[in-house]
């Protein structure tokens, strides 16, 4: 049914380097959730103290009671079963065909017998369309495949969380879109808490119920998804619409004479706000809520245009 | 060159404080269940693989030389009824163990070395961690039992390969008798010497797989950090491996008793 996940005052730096301080949020149970942030920002940082490979220097992050930065080594493992992560490059076991990498959880965590992790097997090969490359190795497919037979092997658990290290970099537009399709259906079918880590601004416009957004070592925002996209908050707003103008720089944040010269500028008006990705079979998922229901409640006049189209606001060529 | 600030200059008491607690955990998870006897067995027949030819062919020279100098130095004292025990001692007690040593660490360590750092590199290990195993458990502790294993067998073949190279060069090139050599076996060496020389053998398999798995797994920086890994954890098991063998030696003479001869 999925798990909260609570982020506590989380801080993070590798000997001298900050890499961000003071991440306090909360991902609610079975909820989607997006965090974006420039490259360098530590997104990948942030998700695997999440799963407890790298312990913050201060803070929590609390999963059903237990703190996973401040727990035993025997608790870390227990914990973990509750997940299913889909690393960057799939992180399949080279040695291993596809069927034995997404049979290896099970083999490892259950007794159950051949016949019946071979159905179980099958049917997540069949969820992310791998049915017939199931006894290649993982050296012989192309990345995008590989990306999905991380995904089989993330879910074949039936994990509470389900965490993705940028599902879509180095997917062509095509896959990207049918991966984020795959991904709210997912949500709808097993309800865990979800939550994904990217920079492809037209995944997060579309599939999240909550967005965060890492800047400048700190978390500059996060809540739900109509929040942020009708945000008028510069960071946020530059980079959730991809622009140039605004505090994001080439390396890191701008100097003030860079940001001086921008401040005539006139900013292009918020783009209309998208539609939700939903589920494929048309029934909404739990954590789903209406169309500009959050603007409504909170007395926020979205963009002209909103909640009209799911491309609305995308950025050209997707 | 880089300023050597205190850190810097530290940092290698650190590197040894945390291969010894990366020890001390390989130790700790030899007994958690379930063994991994798949992996054992896989790991064993690869690091024999890798190995077996390699010291056979080192082994022939080996024993080679040792009879040629101690044969030399022999007939300068005019001792030759000690050669064959001379040889034998050298063989046994250190030429084998250093041996085997030398291509366990060479061989079998750096393919450990290098199959752990791709996997380091590729977030299989992460991956590994994330699905609840312990890649302790699961991959080292089958890899550092198979490359004890291996090296007490390799110790046997060394020894073997090693005191027939020995009654070959001395025999054929040197005009030994071949009786006075083979008697003289018992004459300084005892049974003690094969048991230390395969515990010897036993120990620097220990040392070489630990290092070896420690290296692969905080190997790090992508390709590059695979092969400086690689390479480190041959020099540094080289050189611990020569530190162990000088102060299990020594121990070994203060604690047996050794022959007099006669």
């Amino acid at each position: 049914m999925g798990v909260e996940i609570k982020i506590e005052n989380l801080t993070k730096s590798f000997g001298k380097d900050l890499i961000w301080k003071g991440v306090t949020l909360t991902v609610p149970a079975g909820e989607i959730c997006v965090m974006l942030g420039p490259s360098g920002t530590g997104k990948s940082v942030l998700l695997k103290t999440l799963i407890g490979l790298l312990k913050p220097n201060e803070g929590s992050v609390i999963i059903e009671g237990v703190d996973i930065a401040n727990c035993s080594e025997k608790d870390l493992y227990e914990i973990r079963k509750l997940f299913g992560v889909l690393f960057q490059d799939g992180a399949m076991f080279g040695s291993m065909n596809l069927y034995d990498n997404v049979a290896f959880p099970l083999r490892e965590h259950t007794k159950k017998s051949e016949s019946d992790i071979r159905k179980i097997v099958m049917e997540k090969m069949d969820l992310v369309g791998l049915i017939g490359a199931e006894y290649k190795l993982p050296g012989e497919i192309s990345g995008g495949m590989r990306k999905r037979a991380g995904l089989a092997r993330a879910l074949v658990l039936d994990p509470e969380i389900v965490l993705f290290d940028e599902p879509d970099s180095g997917l062509d537009p095509v896959r990207t879109s049918f991966l984020n399709q795959l991904i709210v259906d997912l949500n709808a079918q097993i309800d865990a808490t979800f939550v994904i880590v990217t920079h492809d601004v037209n995944s997060c416009r579309t599939v999240p119920d909550n967005i965060g957004l890492l800047y400048h070592k700190h978390l500059a925002m996060f809540g739900p998804r109509e929040m942020l996209l009708s945000s008028e908050e510069p960071v946020v707003r530059q980079f959730l619409n991809a622009q140039r103008v605004g505090p994001i720089g080439m390396s890191e944040e701008k100097d003030a004479d860079e940001l001086a010269a921008e401040s005539d500028q006139e900013l292009p008006p918020l783009p209309p706000i998208p539609l939700q990705l939903a589920p494929s079979n048309g029934i909404p998922r739990r954590a789903q809520r209406p169309p500009g229901e959050w603007c409504r409640l909170n007395g926020i006049t979205p963009p002209p245009g909103s909640f009209m189209s799911q491309n609305a606001g995308l950025a050209p060529g997707s | 060159m880089a300023t050597l600030t205190p850190a810097k200059a530290l940092a290698p008491i650190g590197t040894a404080g945390k291969l010894f607690a990366f020890a001390l955990d390989v130790i700790r998870a030899l007994f958690k269940r379930p063994f991994q006897l798949r992996e054992f067995l896989q790991q064993s027949w690869f690091i024999a693989s890798v190995t077996i030819i390699p010291t056979a062919l080192v082994a022939i020279p080996f024993g080679a030389v040792i009879a040629l100098q101690v044969g030399g130095l022999i007939k300068q004292f005019g001792a030759e009824s000690f050669t064959g025990s001379a040889s034998v001692l050298a063989v046994v007690r250190n030429a084998g163990p250093i041996a085997t040593a030398l291509l366990v660490a060479g061989a079998g360590g750096s393919a450990i070395a290098a199959d752990l750092g791709a996997r380091k590199i590729r977030e299989e290990l992460d991956a590994m961690m994330v699905l609840g195993i312990d890649p302790i458990q699961r991959l080292v502790v089958p890899r550092v039992l198979a490359c004890m294993l291996v090296a007490v067998f390799l110790n046997g073949l060394v020894s073997v390969v090693g005191v027939a190279g020995g009654y070959f060069f001395n025999v054929v090139l040197q005009d030994g008798t071949p009786g006075a050599y083979l008697a003289s076996f018992t004459a300084l060496a005892q049974l003690a010497d094969i048991w230390q020389g395969l515990l010897k053998a036993l120990v620097f398999g220990m040392i070489a797989a630990i290092v070896a798995c420690y290296m692969g797994m905080n190997a790090g920086g992508g390709p590059k950090g695979v092969g400086d890994a690689v390479n480190q954890s041959v020099v540094i098991t080289f050189l611990l491996l020569f530190v162990v063998n000088f102060v299990m030696s020594a121990l070994y003479f203060q604690l047996v008793p050794q022959k007099t001869g006669g």
